[in-house]
């Protein structure tokens, strides 16, 4: 099987994968790496490896603080990110990005800073079936607190939103949406502008789950009109242990501080505390420095390829995938069409299961992520426990599809029911 | 890989000090594969006495184990269902065959270490979670009297 002329022209030369000194390696097997694991984290490109060791041997201070040289040094470079991921995501002010740990850390500040003080016990919390656990949680969490509602936007067999049912799930009560941009188990792309603005006619917020949209796709946080979007540096060849929060400017003003301690003040007194400015106010304590200053350098080096390009690589990547893995007999794939998915696509076998797939594949090379992808409730909802994903990166190739398809292929014939039987019990 | 790290499950530290590395092709050897498809007692026990349940919260693998025990603490019959990996259900099946008709002190004197054991092939610190599971069950069960 080969590319289509058309997808072959949007597949980004190999050269990009130079940058990424990992995948010049080998799998623990002693076979050519073939990295797919690209959903759960991505790699790092020498652009990035560098700005942190530059800033480890020449710049590093606490930011914020100090008077010395350093600490203007570092402090410089930790903002110079935040104006760079601003306008990464076409944010208004560069203050509506809060730095976090990660996606998770990001919801959860909206949870308990936003949800503690807006959600009452009559309210509800509306999300989809496809969410992350980071992003349902966190919810179940504010409910137990307020007793407010969570009701569910179911998903049709195909695993894309039923947008139908929307606008009976959304009333008066409902405070708060909360909805991944792309699923990281279907690769389904919801239609965020529709949904944000069918939750405005009842005066519901909308958090956007975009974890595993920003690296692969432009971004447009004004577009989308959102009011809370959260996503991970490690996802898109940053550091891991850097994420962030956008919110507008009027929402995170009104909101108070979730962590307290140093940075987030304006003054302390021995008895009570007044309140720094945004974005200091919900970045308590020292920020992750490093991290931060390495995601400006991914998000430098992403622009320069070209997040439309991305797209295209891994639309390309996907479809050459799903064209193939659809004519393995007993393979079974969750999610849409290619056309309607991002690049990551995850399937069972009808045996073995996930897990012994994964260890499989790994010996020829090929990581993959198995289980249940911190989304059980999805899993559920396709009544199977665990499955098997390949996810794509601007550094994957048709001929790591193909690898990942002969390798699938081996693993199924080597399971396929055979009429073996138990041979006698073995006595000690 | 100088340093084994042992199996890393649920509270208990046993010493099976096999090292880490560990050779794909030979966590699915054949006597396992054998197990997989053609399992020992796999099913319900209309006539349980003893029943219990849990899943493997990283994978999401169950295994449920029905048990008929006798007065006397005998292992009278055992059968399970699950949904899980090839380790999980494979070593599922040698356990009950291995248990079944003998007795509750023998079970509590089975370690997770003879479990590893009866499974063989070495197995990462994850994937002894996968073969240790049924083994857990089991250990409940003899304590869990269905009503």
């Amino acid at each position: 099987m080969s590319l289509s002329t058309a997808d072959d022209l949007s597949i980004l030369p190999e050269s990009w994968r130079a940058d990424f000194p990992i995948l010049a390696g080998r799998a623990n097997s002693g076979q050519p790496l073939i990295y797919l694991d690209n959903a759960a984290s991505t790699q790092r490109p020498v652009p990035v490896i560098d700005a942190l060791r530059h800033l480890d041997e020449n710049d590093y201070a606490n930011v914020h603080r100090g008077i010395h040289t350093l600490s203007e040094r570092s402090t410089e470079q930790y903002e110079q990110a935040r104006e760079k991921v601003r306008r990464f995501i076409n944010a208004r002010h560069a203050h509506e990005i809060i730095f976090t740990s990660g996606t998770t850390a990001s919801i959860n500040t909206v949870a308990r800073s936003w949800g503690d003080a807006n959600v009452r016990a009559e309210d509800e919390i509306l999300v989809t079936t496809m969410e992350h656990h980071s992003n349902l949680v966190p919810w179940q969490q504010l409910v137990a607190r307020t007793g407010a509602t969570i009701r569910h936007i179911p998903i049709t067999d195909d695993g894309l939103l039923i947008l139908e049912a929307l606008d009976a799930l959304l009333t008066d009560r409902t405070k708060l949406l909360a909805v991944a941009s792309v699923s990281n188990v279907l690769g389904t792309v919801n239609p965020i502008p529709e949904i944000i603005s069918r939750a405005r006619t009842v005066g519901a917020k909308v958090l956007v789950d975009a974890a595993q949209s920003v690296p692969h796709m432009p971004t447009d946080v004004l577009a989308w009109d959102a009011d809370f979007v959260a996503f991970s540096g490690h996802k898109m060849v940053g550091p891991s242990g850097i994420g962030v929060l956008y919110g507008k400017e009027g929402l995170l003003d009104a909101m108070p501080p979730f962590l307290g301690g140093g940075s987030m003040i304006n003054r302390v007194y021995a008895d009570r505390f007044t309140l720094a400015e945004l974005p200091a106010k919900f970045e308590a304590g020292t920020p992750p420095i490093g991290p931060a200053i390495g995601l400006g350098a991914a998000v430098d080096y992403l622009e320069g390829i070209g997040l439309k390009k991305i797209h295209a690589h891994e639309k390309s990547l996907i479809r050459y995938a799903c064209a193939q893995l659809c004519e393995i007999e007993g393979l079974s794939m969750l999610g849409p069409s290619p056309e309607q998915r991002t690049g990551l696509v995850s399937f069972t076998l009808s045996r073995p299961h996930a897990h012994d797939i994964a260890q499989l594949l790994d010996r020829d090379g090929i990581a993959v992520r198995a289980g249940h992808h911190c989304a059980q409730p999805l899993h559920d909802r396709f009544g199977v426990t665990a499955s098997t994903r390949a996810s794509f990166y601007l550094y994957n190739t048709p001929k790591e599809v193909d690898a990942l398809v002969e390798s699938i292929g081996t693993v199924q014939a080597r399971f396929r029911p055979s009429g073996r039987k138990r041979r006698p019990r073995r006595h000690s | 890989m100088g340093r084994s790290l042992g199996p890393v499950v649920f509270g208990q530290l046993p010493t099976y000090t096999k090292l880490m590395q560990t050779n794909e092709e030979e966590i699915y050897q054949e006597h396992i594969l054998d197990h997989y498809e053609d399992p020992f007692h796999s099913g319900h026990l209309p006539d349980a006495t003893h029943i219990h349940e849990e899943n493997n919260p990283l994978c999401g693998d169950v295994v449920r184990i029905e048990l008929k025990l006798g007065d006397d603490g005998a292992i009278e019959d055992g059968y399970f269902t699950g949904k899980g990996c090839v380790i999980s259900q494979a070593s599922a099946s040698m356990l009950l065959e291995e248990m079944v008709g003998k007795t509750v002190d023998d079970i509590k004197d089975f370690s997770a270490d003879k479990m590893l054991e009866l499974y063989g092939p070495r197995l990462t610190p994850n994937r002894q979670k996968c073969c240790l599971l049924s083994w857990k069950v089991l250990q409940s069960a003899v304590h869990a009297p269905y009503q």
